[in-house]
Order: structure tokens, then sequence, then C-alpha cells
């Protein structure tokens, strides 16, 4: 029976990790594996290409930072318990993470409770409304996605429209806004189908979105291969009604993913998609084109807008801890918030207690798919 | 009418490949009564092995044997190294076998390979062809005619070879079969080069269609496993009807009925058949001995 | 001596819990002690299922989801407390056990795991996709507890996390000895003839059917008390609770530690808790490191940890 107790404090000793000394510690969790990886993957390599970056060029505030990065699998449960150990073990100052709005929501919990602030990753509106004190986030919200896609749909006169979305967290949200608001735009919707997030084919549920009379216009709310996989279906079924894509396919692999039958798809993004299109004089030209550089340089893959998140996060982070002049966690927390006129990725940022986004629409652009290439919609 | 034929196409198209990955469990189940959850892992390997050899320049015929002769290699080493190192362990013993090893090829797939989603042509083009407002891709005609080849093959294998017969009959009854002078440890190899193998051929003709990532293999196995037991396990034309079925199940009641609970609906149909023939649609009764 | 053994291991599994955390560096560890007690407690459920009577299941974690969301919703539509919530998931949860049992557990095997796979299936569907009722896939928010706050009030302070090791360590322990004390009654000798033979067990006089429904049964109200301890500890919960691949690191566990023993299977649990978090230092390893254990282990020690280790420290002793 001895050999239980062996086992069991064997078991309990190996869990114990080494705290290395550090300068500034930020901790990170996000999905780098799991049904979220398309997300996660370039989140993580953009959090340490740019902490890499920052610390080369002398860090913050005369300190290193060390990056303490987990990966938590699009898991909650385990994004919660990844979050505790950065927090009680790690002894981090502040948290850049959650790929995913469940794994997001769970760290919430655990920042509110310590007091520590973090910066989310993920699109839902209920992150940030009502407004958590130590909680921030960086990507547009799936609601103001579905505004512009309706505000693009009503200006080219569509507004019967049939809605497809993925069962998946990031669907499911997308779908219930869009549904939520489409009648603020006038917009009727007159079919609404779902795919599970790794099905293999959805012509079933297209054809029925074809043959629905009087659809003028078709949106995918979804990440990963399911809306590669619909947007070929869509060619296949040889479907004429415009189809519009979320920002969940906003990179470059999309395009080679759905092939030809991408050309025309619409979708709401980020100036990384039209880096090189942009002017000289557009305010974020200098911080799109240095961050699409970097990470086509370390990663070699085409940036995308995921990492754009994690891009404008970190920088946000690091840019508050200097107006701060302390890497103590109240402190960030009150900077992060007083953060104006911020220029990232994805946006122009300018916080406050009642906002904890900061983004309006302006940075939200409407691209097309044309010759294989994103281009910026006038 | 077209609608109810669009539907069809998509269910026999996705069935099929449900059914390679079926026929792959029965190979495994008939030497050894292991049900072997890597299985999807193979359907993965076939894939990715075959975008990447593509993609470094091999022609897609030749990239698409390597990986099948890849994924064989891999199961043989899977049988060599860990099943028949465990002989006579517990059958729940050996399926938490395979689902470790299906974490280890998963691991690895993300090491070797990457974590993006990858595609290749289709092997007649992507050009879809319409037949009477039904439209059908040439891959999907691919998926099906496959499928009924390698189950056609897999049938005179096994009734009408003495190597297919001493692979049921390593199944049956291991120490009788070594008796009459069977090579028991060669037919499990044997075996699991040939699941795995199909396995991967079900990964590189879906691909076109549906794409391939690192993660795949488990909703393939998944859906093979229940189409499977649904057809009755160790039956291969148990497994090409109860692949069939299942697609065909899920793109009608997509089409028809919800496409919310379209998976529901698949594994109600599941739980209603094996109410009454606890056997799946073709399975043996089998007998407990005291 | 028999007796005594059975003693034994609660005692020791009680010094282990009391005493583990007197090596706890931060309040971390409590949370992954508590995440192990959690699994273990439905695990041990599985222990009755797999180990005591033979038959599989790959979808427990649907007790497991039933049990969470009854704790998540019933406070808000029925104005129940939560610990009364938990009470009312494990009566849901027995009762369509017993329900769905009497067909199902006809079954053998391969086609019992597929059915019970379908089982889980069904409730991960549900409840991913009743989206106003259980918020979907992005899951929803669980009311507190409350106990902690009492205790507090008797002068009893405790860390969140260190009231949750101890709480979900209470549950573990009972959970346990209900399970000892089950292995050693008649109706786990019973169990245990089953799972050698079902068809030499009913020619003895076992009512098969009867033994296999009660333990399909209990390991299901196991299961929902670990689901809902999860989601009161997390205060939020999503349907991967109920989910096919909690399923199968559940019997994992089981199965890994060591089926036919409520220790291995414990063991097990917290092997399978804390080894992800050992192994974050080798990040991109990880996966491989753990699929190459669980198949050392199965070839090496067929019967699991604890049971191979303890016959060969026996053997030597």
């Amino acid at each position: 029976m001895k050999s239980v107790l062996k086992a069991a404090v064997a078991a309990l000793m190996i869990g114990v990790a080494s705290p290395a000394l550090a300068d500034i510690k930020i901790g990170s969790t996000v999905s780098e594996t799991g049904p979220a990886s398309s997300l996660g993957d370039p989140e993580a390599k953009t959090l340490r290409m740019l902490v890499d970056e920052i610390n080369a060029a002398g860090g913050v505030l005369g300190e290193k930072i060390e990056l303490v990065s987990y990966d938590d699998a699009g898991d909650p449960n385990k994004a919660r318990t990844f979050a505790t150990r950065l927090i009680e073990d790690d002894e981090v100052v502040a948290i850049v993470g959650g790929s995913t709005t469940a794994t997001t929501m769970s760290i919430m919990q655990v920042v509110a409770d310590a007091e520590i602030p973090f910066i989310s990753l993920a699109g839902a509106l209920e992150i940030v409304d009502p407004v958590q004190p130590w909680t921030f986030k960086t990507p547009h919200t799936d609601r103001m996605a579905c505004g512009k896609i309706f505000e693009n749909m009503k200006a080219g006169g569509l507004t019967k429209i049939g809605l497809i979305s993925g069962s998946d967290g990031f669907g499911a949200s997308m779908r219930k806004h869009c549904v939520d608001i489409a009648g603020d735009y006038g917009i009727e919707i007159l079919a609404d189908e779902i795919y599970g997030p790794t099905d293999a084919d959805m012509t079933p549920q297209l054809t029925n979105l074809r043959s629905k009379e009087g659809v003028q216009a078709i949106l995918n709310a979804g990440f990963g291969q399911g809306p590669a996989i619909v947007t070929r279906n869509y060619g296949q079924l040889g479907i004429k009604t415009p189809l519009y894509q979320s920002h969940g396919v906003a990179s470059k692999a999309f395009i080679e993913l759905a092939g030809p039958a991408s050309n025309g798809v619409k979708i709401p993004g980020t100036a990384i998609l039209i880096a090189d299109q942009l002017s000289q004089d557009d305010p974020q030209y200098a911080v799109v084109t240095a961050y699409r550089k970097i990470y086509e340089e370390k990663a070699g893959s085409p940036a995308s807008t995921f990492g754009g998140y994690a891009h404008d996060a970190l920088r946000l982070l690091v840019d508050a801890i200097n107006r701060a002049g302390a890497a103590e966690p109240q402190a960030i927390r009150d900077a992060i918030e007083q953060t104006k006129g911020f220029v990232g990725v994805t946006g122009a940022f300018n916080m406050s207690a009642t906002d904890h986004l900061g983004l309006d629409l302006s940075a939200f652009r409407m691209l097309e798919i044309k010759d294989g290439n994103w281009v910026l919609l006038q | 009418m077209t609608e109810l034929l669009q539907y069809l196409v998509s269910g026999t198209t996705v069935g099929a490949a449900y059914a390679l990955v079926a026929l792959g469990f029965t190979i495994i189940y008939n030497a050894s009564d292991v049900v072997n959850f890597a299985q999807g892992e193979f359907v993965m390997l076939g894939g990715m092995v075959t975008f990447f050899a593509w993609q470094a320049g091999v022609p897609l015929p030749l990239a698409a044997l390597l990986a099948i002769v890849a994924a064989a290699v891999i199961g043989v080493l899977l049988n060599k190294l860990a099943i028949e190192r465990a002989g006579a362990a517990p059958v729940v013993s050996l399926i938490i076998i395979t689902i470790g090893a299906s974490i280890f090829l998963r691991g690895g797939a993300q090491l070797v390979f990457d974590k993006q989603l990858h595609r290749f042509p289709g092997f007649s083009g992507d050009e879809p062809m319409n037949v009477g407002g039904v439209t059908i891709l040439p891959q999907g005609l691919w998926v099906v005619a496959v499928a009924v080849m390698v189950f056609v093959l897999l049938y005179v294998f096994f009734t009408r070879t003495l190597t297919g017969k001493a692979i049921l009959a390593t199944a049956n009854n291991r120490v009788a079969a070594k008796l009459v002078g069977i090579n028991t440890d060669y037919m499990m190899s044997l075996s699991f080069a040939l699941s795995a193998a199909i396995g991967a051929l079900a990964g590189i003709l879906m691909t076109p269609i549906s794409l391939t990532s690192y993660d795949l293999g488990v909703p393939f196995a998944l859906k093979g496993f229940a189409a499977a037991m649904l057809g009755g396990m160790g039956v291969p034309v148990g497994a090409l009807v109860g692949g069939l079925l299942l697609g065909l199940i899920e793109a009608l009641t997509a089409g028809l009925v919800s496409s919310t609970y379209k998976d529901a609906v698949a594994f109600i149909v599941i739980l209603v058949v094996l109410f009454w023939m606890p056997q799946g649609l073709f399975g043996r009764k089998s007998m407990e001995r005291v | 001596m028999r007796l005594s053994s059975k003693h034994l291991t609660l005692l020791i599994l009680l010094a282990i819990v009391a005493l583990a955390p007197l090596a706890f560096p931060s309040n971390f560890y409590y949370r992954i002690g508590a995440l192990a007690f959690v699994n273990g407690l439905a695990v041990t459920g599985l222990v009755i299922l797999i180990g005591f009577a033979g038959q599989v299941s790959l979808g427990h974690a649907g007790f497991a989801g039933i049990g969470a969301y009854t704790c998540a919703l019933a406070p808000i539509y029925l104005g129940l407390h939560p610990a009364l919530a938990m009470l009312l998931g494990t009566v849901i949860s027995a009762g369509i056990a017993w329900l769905i049992g009497g067909p199902i557990l006809r079954l053998k095997g391969y086609y019992l795991g597929v059915a019970t796979l379908g089982f889980g299936i069904l409730v991960s569907m549900v409840l991913a996709n009743e989206v106003p009722i259980t918020g979907g896939a992005d899951g929803r928010e669980v009311p507190e507890l409350g106990l902690r706050a009492a205790l507090k009030f008797i002068g009893i302070d405790l860390s969140n996390a260190q009231f949750w090791y101890a709480f979900t360590a209470l549950f573990l322990l009972g959970g346990a000895w209900v399970a000892s004390n089950l292995h050693d009654s008649a109706a786990g000798r019973a169990l245990r003839a089953l799972h050698d033979s079902e068809i030499a067990a009913g020619t003895v006089g076992v009512d098969v059917a009867r033994y296999k429904l009660s333990a399909f049964v209990l390991s299901a109200v196991y299961a929902s008390l670990s689901g809902s301890l999860l989601a009161l500890m997390n205060k939020f919960i999503t349907p991967d609770v109920a989910g096919f691949l909690h399923s199968v690191e559940l019997v994992t566990m089981t199965v890994l530690g060591g089926a036919g023993s409520v220790p291995g299977a414990i063991a097990g649990a917290t092997l399978l808790t804390l080894l992800p978090q050992a192994l974050t230092a080798l990040q991109a390893y990880e996966h491989m490191i753990l699929g190459l254990i669980m198949m050392l282990v199965m070839i090496f020690m067929r019967d699991g940890l604890v049971p191979t280790l303890s016959r060969a420290l026996r053997g030597r002793g």
C-alpha cells in the first residue's frame, strides 16, 4: 500500500516548476493547439517575436520583459488553470491572451479576483459590455462586424439575406448578434443554417440557401476550415448571390484554401491584409508595415488579422507600462484605461472607464477578394 | 427534386469517406479485437504527407503513394512497438495504447509539419460537373469509386485468398491459428499496414474537398467508428453500408430537417438500430465462452 | 487483514490530501489539487462501472455536463440554492442513467461504447445549440456556492483555492469510501463476478441486468457530482465538460491508474491532471510525451499503474 503514497507524492512533485528571476513578467495563455489554433498560433508567434524585439531595443523602463506563455488548447478549464498559474506561481504583472470568448470568460474571473490587468484577443461583445475593471480587448466585436457588413449590404441594395454559421463559439456568437441587429439596418434574414466546425461538406445547407426565394446575399459567420469549405461549395453549386464572410477568415491563407470561388467575397477586415495598398499618409501605415515585415521574416508565413490582435495587445500593454512608470498591476490597469490615440494594426484605440475596447468602426474596412488578393472597397 | 439529388450527392461523397475509415477499423478489429482509435491519425497523415511532398516538388500521384507507404510503415511500427509488446493485456489497455498513439502522432505532426490548413488540387481538376442541375465534383466521384473498389478488393482478399483467411483465423483463435502454422505476428502487422494504408487513402482523397490539418484525425475517427458500429464491427459490408448511411443521414437531415441537429439525428439512428440489432446491421452474433 | 487494507487505503488517501498543502508554494497548487480531486471523483465512479462491472462507457462526460449545467441553470430558473441544484443534478443524472441504462446495457463491449458515446454527444449538442438557455458554445456563468463566505462568518478564513481544495477533497474521500465498501460487499462481489463472465454470473443466480444497471446509475451520480463541482469551482461552464474528449479523458485516467482499484484510478486522475502542467516547460513536445507515457504505462503495466506497482512492491517485500 506504500506504493499509493509513493506514486501520489512523486506525481505531486513533478508539478513544481522553477520560477526564474525576471524583470517585468508578462503572462499569456492562448490556443496554440486545438480547434482555435488558427487564431492562437499566429498570436503566440507574434507575442514571442515582439518581446524579443522590444528586449533587443532596450526593454521597458530600462528592464527586460519576460514572457511566460502557455497553450490552453482552447479549453476554458485549462485557460482558468493557466491564468491561476500565471498569477499565483509565475507572479506576472499582466496577462495577454484568451483566443476564444470561452477561454477569455474563464480568465476574466481569475484576473478580477486577483486584480491583474488582462487584455483579451477574443471577439465577443460580452467581454467588454458590461465593462469589467481589469479586462480589456483589442479585436473589434462581432456585433461591429455584423454592423459593418449590413451597412455594406444596405448600400448595395441587398436587404434579404441567407445566414449560415459555424456551431462553434465564434460562429454562434456572431450569428446571435447579427440576428439581433439586422432589423436596425433594415436587413431581413430569410434563412438560417448551421454547420459543424469540422464538417467536410456544406452543400446541403447552401443548396437550401440557393433555393430560398428572394435571398439576395449570403453571410457566413465562422473561422477555421468551415468558411473555406463553404466558399468552395458556394462555387461548386454555382451560386450567384454575393457572398460575405466574417473577419474570422481575414488571412491570405483563406484565399488559397477557398480557391477561385473566393473572388468577390467581401469581409470586414483590418489594414494588415492590404498593407501593400496603404498610402504613406495613412495613420496606420508605419505600424502595419513594420509588423508585417517582422512577422513574415520570423514566422515565414503571411501576417494575419489575429496576430495583429496580439500585436496591439502587447504594444498597448508596453505603452501603458511606460506611461505608468512602474510595472505594478494597478498602475498598468489605470494607464491602459487612459490610452488615447494609440495606433495599432487593428485601428486607433481610445480607451476610457466606460470603453475597454476603444475602437470605432473607422478602422474596420470592407475588403473584397479580387484576382486572388485582398483589395480595399471604396 | 434537384435539391434532394444534391443532398444525396453530398451524403454519398462524405459517406464514402466515412466508409473508408470504417473499413480501416474493421481490418484491425478482425485481426486483433482492438478498435484502433489512432485510425483517424492515418487519415491525417495521408493528407499532410501528400501535401508536404507535393509542395516540395514531388508529383501528386507519387506524393500520394509516399503518404500511403509512410502511413503503412507507421501502422506496422504501432503494432510492433506497442500492440505486440502489450501482448495479452486487457482490451481496454490496448484501447488506451491506441489513444496514446493518436495523441503522440498528432503531437508529432504538429512539430514535423505545421498547424495550418492545407489543400492540394483534385485529381481530375476542381471544375464541377453539372448533371441536370445537380453539381458534382470530380473528386467526389473519385472518393466513391475508390471506396467501392477498396471494399471489393478487401472482400476478395478475405474470402478468396489464403492470406486473408489466415488473418481471419488469427482473429478467431490465435492459438489455434498458430497451431495450424499461421505466422500470426506477420498477419497482425499486415493488418495494421493495410488498415493504415486505407486510412491514408481516405485522407488523400478528401483533402481537395475538406482540406487537411494536423488535428482533423479525431472527427474522422469518431465518424468512422460510429459507421463501423452501425454496420456491425468486423464486417466489411457493414463498414461500407454504415459509412454511406451515416453520410446520407447527415446530409438529408441538414437539407430537409435541421442543420443544427444533423449529428444528433445520426446518433439517434445508431441508438435505435442498436436497440433492435445489438450487433449492428450486419454484425455476427458472438459467443461468449464460459 | 482484508478489512484493514481497505481502511489503510482511505487513511493514506486522507493523509496525502491533508499533508500535501505543506509542500504547496502557492495557491495555484491548491487549484491543481482540486482539479485532480474533481477528476478523481468521476473516475472513481468509472471504477465501479469499468473495473467492477466490466462495462465500458465513452459518454460519461454527458452526466458531468448534466450535473454542471443543473448547477448553472437551476438557481436561475428554479430559484434553487446551488447546493440543492447539485443534488437535483444527481437526481436527474441518476434518472436518465436509469432510463437509458435499461436498453443500452444489453449491448456488449464496443457496441455499448458507441451507444454511450452517442448519449454523450447528444447531451453536448443540446448544451451547445440551445443558446438562449445554456449560453451555447461560449458557455455561461455559474452562481457562487456561498459556502466559503459562510465559513468565513464562523471564523474559518480560507482563500478561494484552499476552500475548493478542501471541499472537493471531502467529496473524493466520501466517494472513495463508498466505492471501497461496495467492493467488499455482496453487491460488489456480484459485480465482479459479472465482470469475469456475465453468463457464468447469471447461472449462479446473479441478477445480471439489475446489477449492471445499478453500477451504471451509481457511476452516473459520481460523474454528475464531479461536473457540478467543476462548474461551481470555476463559476463558469462550457459544453466542453460534456464533450467526447472529456469522456475519453476520464476513461483514460481510469485505465491508466488501474481500473480495478479505487486508489489506482485516483492516481491515474492525478497523474493526467498534473502531466500537462509539468510538461509546459517542453511546450512543443507536450502532446508527444503525453501520448508516449500513456503507451508505455499500458505496455509495461498492463493492469494500470497502481495495481502493478503495488504487486511489484509486495513481491519484493
